[in-house]
């Protein structure tokens, strides 16, 4: 097995016994990434000096005695986390240039710890997204399928980690950006509970959805990531300070008997691919086969989720994106008339079509006359699922599903309709919605390409979920690794 | 046809904070441009706001200074819009769920009646940055000011006529240097005025059309503004007109209000809950706390001066009328004993240097030690109360001590007889005329002599002595 297939876990091994250097490590990954790119395309900056300084950092830590868990560790960072001195772009034009003088939370988590960043990855533009086709840049191949989507807007975190270009990513999760591609792409991706994870330096989309999160190639690698980033950030107000943080990492221990597990029947109905059906069913009988009661639980506004979800994050994103009028930093139009026609060109050369779709329909719901009709009602609705989820879980201990409603879908197959692709985020979005946990798994292979099984647990009850994840893991023993075939580059 | 107006006013401050409402970075004023700037406060890509604990304490005792009530739950919202001087194109506010409400000044007009005007709200927001036109091609933006904690005070339209704007207006300032919540200097801009106004026929119940005024720098300023609206208004109607609802711009040296550039429609502000902040919770231990806290306002201080120190109530009224002259009047009282006197001196000669400088009193380099030592000099015959004027002034131009300037410019009073004996012979002898009057019974014509002798003495002659010689020399 070649060291750039290896996990989290596996590679610390090596680390710790001194089989393998920091370094080696690093330059093991830095070729894969050079072999591998060409097809995949997942990264819009590589970081080469850079990894190899913190890997030697790295070696004179381990050295010290000084080792954790992701000292040593390659990492690939979503373009839209803030990185201090490295180039920032969220996949947009608006951001081509732009360099953060300062570093998000997880970031400086990371560092602490003494992972070692490879590269920066593609995402849909500032995250908006399902298929990491509204990059500014350029599109992401599917490593099992490179006419195929990697799925969005972490589409190159979750493909790096398909490809094992790094041993982990970090993406961000706004109604199902870190879930939805790991689904696509056969990898492990999870969103924690909202305000779990300081937020502090994740360029905002929409502020009450966003949460960071690691995608990763096995969940016990996904409890070992979330051990590094989760906890309370006094530079983030929507930080949680009064929440026990558990190890997730110990509280993985496999059995499961006993678990409650429920299935919305809601999810079963029309829109959902008849072979991803069949992995989901497949993989509730696993779960009773483990000793879990599996369970029929009703969401009856789920219904509503989309919408709500639509309305509610464009109407912040169209907040947040204001600021990036070409004064300070950015894109700045050369040729104007007076302010006001600054602030348009700039934008309009800036944005790419599905932001200045979405930056619309935002100003829309908040404007005078819309608001009470839309966003505040929105709102209500938020209410409601909240409730529906809460009812549920009076009753189960985690909520199980399909991630996504199909499989990758091919390169520009979704792109005429805009709301062809609002559906592929119909099962993630109301998580986010409801500020729970989630995260997805590969439980089926359908026509070559990976199903993912989405497992919801209460707030900040990521150790339940993570364990069921974990015994399910264990048990179906996925070891699929793509081909990289399809696509043009061949 | 008489007109009334109905006038409501919009006040800025600054709260004196040491930093600003969402970051950490100082809230100092005067400042090399955007060096007291961050992240956040530049609202770069990623960064979030945390709200600082101490901009809510100082909101909520300048809420508890004005009775208002104060809210146990409010909340941030955003308000969108762009400008340059606005990083984040939206600025963090507080719409419909406001810190304080219903509270109220009482103002006492010229007529000694006391009439209260209700205020409807106060909030706190950031301020935005400052932008600077002159001398550039182009626009220069300086963000030290963004995320200046404010508060917005918003009164109640119960004020009726330009001289209640005025003393609301004093009022106000002086409860919140009062309460320590702000330094209110209108040259620095801790705080602003907008005026709303409108005018309509005497007992009408109906408000006619109002205009805004923005940002006029000076209380008297304001009331001159409103004075001039008013007869504007009143003709306009008389015309047969209608007032159009625009912002118009104070020229004080014109005298005249003049359409500013009429801006597009009016914004639509969009206004939403901030999602990265959460509500604020006020509990009612929490405010009374801050209730305790409060330093001793207006109303009270006067009551206690006129007690403690045994002054009148008009000397009480002037000085308590502001924070720094009721301080420095106390400070004056623990090193010179006889509190009227410093009262007089304060009312007299310092209000009179200051209102011709336009100084503030913390502007004026006078010392309480200085104060007291002038008084000193006067009661010890050094000087004589008029040369004492004279050295006063000087104390409040250069900040030296008195002692100083008496020697530097010989101003001590003279008392030698011989000298002064002198003096009054050749007064005599130059003045027949006078001489003549007293001593045919006209006892006013010796104040003409002393007077004469205070004059070629400059002043320093002792004026008591002066009058027992010319006596004296008379009688031979």
């Amino acid at each position: 097995m070649e060291l750039y297939e290896l996990t989290i876990h596996e590679i610390h091994d090596l680390l710790l016994k001194k089989e393998i250097s920091a370094v080696d490590i690093t330059n093991d990954f830095l070729k894969r990434i050079e072999d591998v790119e060409p097809k995949v395309e997942a990264l819009l900056s590589k970081t080469k000096e850079n990894a190899l300084d913190e890997a030697k950092k790295a070696d004179a830590m381990i050295k010290n005695g000084d080792i954790n868990d992701l000292t040593g560790i390659p990492v690939i960072i979503k373009d839209n986390i803030c990185t201090y001195g490295i180039k920032t772009t969220c996949a947009s034009k608006m951001l081509e240039d732009f360099i953060p003088p300062y570093n998000a939370t997880v970031i400086e988590n990371l560092n602490k710890d003494g992972a070692i960043m490879l590269g920066k990855a593609n995402l849909d533009e500032f995250a908006m997204g399902s298929s990491t086709e509204n990059s500014a840049f350029k599109v992401t191949k599917n490593p099992w399928d490179l006419s195929r989507v990697p799925g969005g807007s972490s589409g190159g975190s979750a493909a790096s980690i398909a490809a094992d270009e790094g041993a982990f990513a970090l993406g961000s999760d706004t109604g199902g950006s870190i879930r939805q591609p790991a689904s696509l792409c056969g990898v492990v991706g999870m969103k924690p509970t909202y305000g779990l994870v300081s937020r502090y330096g994740l360029v905002a989309f929409a502020s009450s959805l966003d949460q960071i999160g690691p995608l990763t190639k096995d969940v016990t690698d996904c409890a070992i990531v979330l051990n590094a980033i989760a906890g309370y950030d006094p530079k983030d107000s929507t930080s949680v300070n009064n929440v026990r943080l558990d190890d997730y990492k110990k509280l993985l221990n496999k059995d499961i008997k006993g678990l409650k597990v429920g299935y919305a029947k809601e999810f079963f109905g029309q829109g959902l691919d008849e072979e991803v059906k069949e992995s989901i069913q497949s993989s509730l009988k696993l779960f009773e086969s483990l000793g879990a009661d599996v369970v029929e639980i009703s969401l009856p506004y789920l219904d509503y989720a989309l919408a709500a979800y639509y309305i509610v994050s464009s109407a912040e994103a169209s907040s947040n994106l204001a600021r990036y009028d070409g004064i300070r930093y950015g894109h700045n139009a050369s040729q104007y008339d007076d302010l006001v026609d600054m602030y348009m060109v700039s934008r309009s050369e800036g944005f790419g079509k599905e932001v200045k779709r979405r930056i619309m329909l935002g100003t829309y719901v908040l404007s005078a006359g819309y608001y009470d009709a839309y966003y505040n009602k929105a709102l209500k609705v938020r209410t409601l699922i909240r409730k529906d989820y809460e009812r549920a879980f009076k009753d189960v201990d985690v909520i199980v599903g399909p991630t996504s409603p199909t499989v990758a879908f091919k390169i520009g197959e979704k792109t005429e309709d805009p709301l062809t692709m609002y559906l592929a985020d119909v099962y993630t979005v109301p998580v986010n919605i409801a500020g729970l946990p989630g995260m997805s798994l590969p439980c089926g292979i359908s026509n070559g390409m990976p199903v993912g099984l989405q497992i919801v647990g209460k707030y900040f009850d990521e150790g339940t979920m993570l364990n069921a994840a974990y015994a399910f893991e264990k048990a179906f023993n996925f070891n699929r690794k793509p081909s990289f075939k399809g696509g043009n580059n061949l | 046809m008489n007109y009334e107006a109905v006038i409501g006013l919009e006040v800025h401050a600054e709260l004196l904070t040491k930093t600003k409402i969402f970051c950490s970075c100082s809230t100092e004023f005067g400042s090399e441009a955007n060096t007291h700037v961050c992240p956040v406060c530049l609202g770069l890509p990623g960064t979030l706001p945390v709200l600082n604990k101490k901009v809510v304490e100082f909101a909520v005792k300048a809420g508890l200074a004005l009775n208002c009530d104060i809210s146990n739950f409010s909340k941030m919202d955003r308000k969108n819009y762009f400008y340059p001087d606005l990083p984040k194109a939206y600025q963090i506010s507080q719409y419909d769920l406001p810190l304080c409400k219903n509270g109220y000044i009482e103002i006492e007009l010229s007529n000694g009646e006391k009439k209260r005007i209700g205020l409807t709200r106060i909030h706190i927001e950031e301020d935005a940055g400052k932008l600077l036109h002159e001398n550039v091609d182009g626009s220069l933006v300086d963000y030290n000011r963004t995320g200046v904690p404010l508060i917005e005070i918003v009164s109640d339209p119960d004020i009726r006529t330009p001289e209640e704007a005025y003393l609301y207006l004093t009022k106000l300032k002086s409860i919140l240097e009062y309460s320590e919540v702000s330094d209110c200097k209108m040259q620095e801009g801790s705080l602003r005025v907008d005026t709303n106004i409108s005018v309509r026929p005497v007992n009408s119940k109906k408000f006619g059309t109002k205009i805004e005024m923005k940002n006029i720098n000076s209380f008297r300023a304001v009331e001159r503004a409103l004075a001039y609206e008013i007869k504007r208004q009143s003709k306009v109607y008389e015309n047969g007109d209608n007032v159009i609802q625009e912002t118009r711009r104070w020229d004080d040296q014109k005298g005249i209000t003049e359409v500013m550039r009429s801006k597009e429609e009016a914004h639509d502000y969009r206004y939403f809950p901030d999602p990265d902040l959460v509500p604020i919770i006020i509990s009612d231990e929490w405010r009374e706390e801050i209730r305790r806290s409060l330093p001793e306002m207006p109303e009270h201080k006067k009551a206690r001066f006129i007690k403690q120190y045994d002054i009148p109530e008009y000397d009480a009224s002037i000085i308590t009328s502001s924070k720094p002259l009721a301080d420095f009047f106390e400070k004056c009282v623990t090193e010179y004993a006889s509190a009227k006197t410093i009262s007089n001196w304060i009312m007299g000669e310092m209000m009179r240097l200051l209102k011709e400088t336009g100084k503030e009193i913390d502007e004026m380099p006078i010392k309480p030690h200085q104060m007291a030592s002038l008084l000193k000099l006067i009661d010890k015959k050094v000087i004589t109360g008029s040369i004492a004027k004279t050295v006063f002034e000087d104390m409040f131009n250069t900040g030296k001590d008195p002692e100083k300037i008496v020697d530097e410019k010989g101003l001590k009073q003279m008392s030698d007889v011989s000298q002064l004996r002198e003096i009054a012979i050749k007064i005599i002898n130059d003045n027949p005329k006078s001489v003549d009057d007293y001593k045919k019974g006209k006892d006013k014509a010796i104040g003409y002599l002393v007077g004469q002798m205070m004059k070629a003495t400059r002043g320093k002659a002792n004026p008591q002595l002066a009058n027992k010689l010319l006596k004296e020399e008379l009688s031979k």
